[in-house]
């Protein structure tokens, strides 16, 4: 299969730098796929799962949001934060869906509620990704 | 001179050389955290760089669909965004930082978004029109929170509130150097050079949409950088001031040591006097 140059970054480092054949993600519309040789392309993304094909094989990721540009068949994928499957710490991922869940349950303001959403889908995400 | 003068000596010797202890260990504490604090900014860049390259290139994608971000207001009034440290101790560090801050305030109306003990402090003292109180420490700042803020800073920008926002930090040159510096964010300075290869690139969703979600990710990226960036300039300003602090107690003590002497000889040439005069008076 054809590959084509991928990049990861976020602020804690860049994850990813080389040749991939294809890239799964979840855009603010939905699940998209990106192989080799895709056109100029721009996409805001959203909290879900990232999967990266390398030599043949797959890896998950944890997205917590960010956005992917395809510019010249070069993909790079700006995220704030990505975790691998196999990094992600579990038990903090499951503490902070507990705090977000009491969380939502008590306050009101609409600003608040929002931000606790926000978390838990976070945790959510990471919990499932961890889990596959 | 007497014994008493010699005690006094004494006990000012002690308190200089447990001060220089102490600066000593402040020292290699910032040392140590200069080291991290500068793995961080390392570790940054490449997203900063990344990010950049992808806005610029979406700014000329999108031209032809205006953005609230990219509007150039008349400046009513102006939001900083001040990023001082948690501490003192640190030599000009927060005080410089604070001094462009005036002088860039002057004669405006203006609003602050502090960051840093030092920084809440400082505004609340001025009275300050504060934007939020909620981010006192830096040391605790997350990229978390800088999508918080830059939420804030996004929504305020975008409702009016503020027509313009400048983040004041102090840039890291090198371990010796540090000045302080300001950095305007929104509204987005278009750099639109010629055509770009992206204006046809599909975008998914509106494009409007679209820059809605990409332009606070952008903010809390610039935050995060610059909050790294001045992370690292605290622990180098404050490094330098215990060197300095260091390399003082040396040369007071030394002095402290001289003096102590020389009170000594003279309480034994005083005795020896005495005991000479003494013997001729028999």
């Amino acid at each position: 299969m054809s590959s084509f140059r991928l990049q990861i970054v976020t602020p804690d480092g860049s994850l990813f730098d080389g040749q991939a054949e294809a890239l799964r993600l979840k855009t603010s519309e939905g699940y998209v796929s990106i192989r080799a040789k895709h056109a100029d392309y721009i996409a805001a993304l959203d909290i879900g799962m990232v999967t990266v094909t390398e030599n043949g094989k797959s890896r998950n990721a944890a997205c917590g949001g960010g956005f992917l540009s395809v510019e010249k068949g070069e993909v790079r994928l700006v995220a704030t934060t990505f975790e691998y499957a196999d990094s992600i710490d579990v038990e903090r991922a499951e503490l902070a869906k507990e705090n977000a869940e009491a969380r939502l349950a008590e306050v009101k303001e609409e600003s608040d509620i929002a931000i606790a959403k926000a978390k838990l889908m976070r945790a959510l995400n990471r919990l499932n990704v961890a889990e596959k | 001179m007497s014994g008493a003068s010699m005690k006094q000596i004494k006990t000012r010797i002690k308190s200089v050389e447990s001060t220089r202890q102490i600066t000593k260990a402040m020292e290699l504490v910032a040392t140590s955290k200069l080291r991290k604090a500068k793995q961080r900014v390392e570790n940054a860049r490449p997203y900063h760089e990344v990010m950049l390259n992808a806005i610029s290139s979406l700014q000329a994608g999108v031209a032809e669909s205006p953005t609230v971000f990219a509007e150039q207001r008349e400046v009513k009034r102006t939001c900083y965004v001040v990023i001082a440290g948690d501490r003192g101790l640190a030599g000009g560090y927060n005080a410089n930082l604070f001094r462009m801050v005036r002088s860039m305030t002057e004669g405006e109306t203006y609003c602050v978004l502090p960051i840093g003990k030092k920084s809440l402090e400082h505004f609340q003292r001025l009275g300050a029109d504060l934007v939020s109180t909620y981010f006192g420490v830096t040391g605790a700042v997350g990229i978390g929170n800088c999508v918080q803020m830059a939420k804030l800073l996004c929504d305020g920008f975008a409702e009016g509130k503020f027509d313009r926002v400048v983040v004041a930090y102090t840039k890291f040159q090198s371990m010796l150097s540090q000045i302080p510096v300001s950095e305007q964010v929104l509204p987005l300075t278009l750099t639109s050079g010629g055509k770009s290869s992206y204006s046809d690139a599909l975008i998914e969703g509106s494009a409007e949409d679209l820059i809605a979600k990409i332009v606070p990710q952008y903010v809390s990226g610039i935050l995060f950088s610059t909050l790294c960036e001045a992370a690292a300039s605290e622990h180098g300003a404050r490094r330098t001031a215990m060197n300095a602090a260091n390399k003082n107690a040396g040369e007071i003590i030394d002095t402290l040591v001289l003096h102590y002497n020389r009170a000594r000889q003279a309480v034994i040439t005083q005795e020896i006097t005495e005991i000479v005069s003494g013997a001729e008076a028999l």
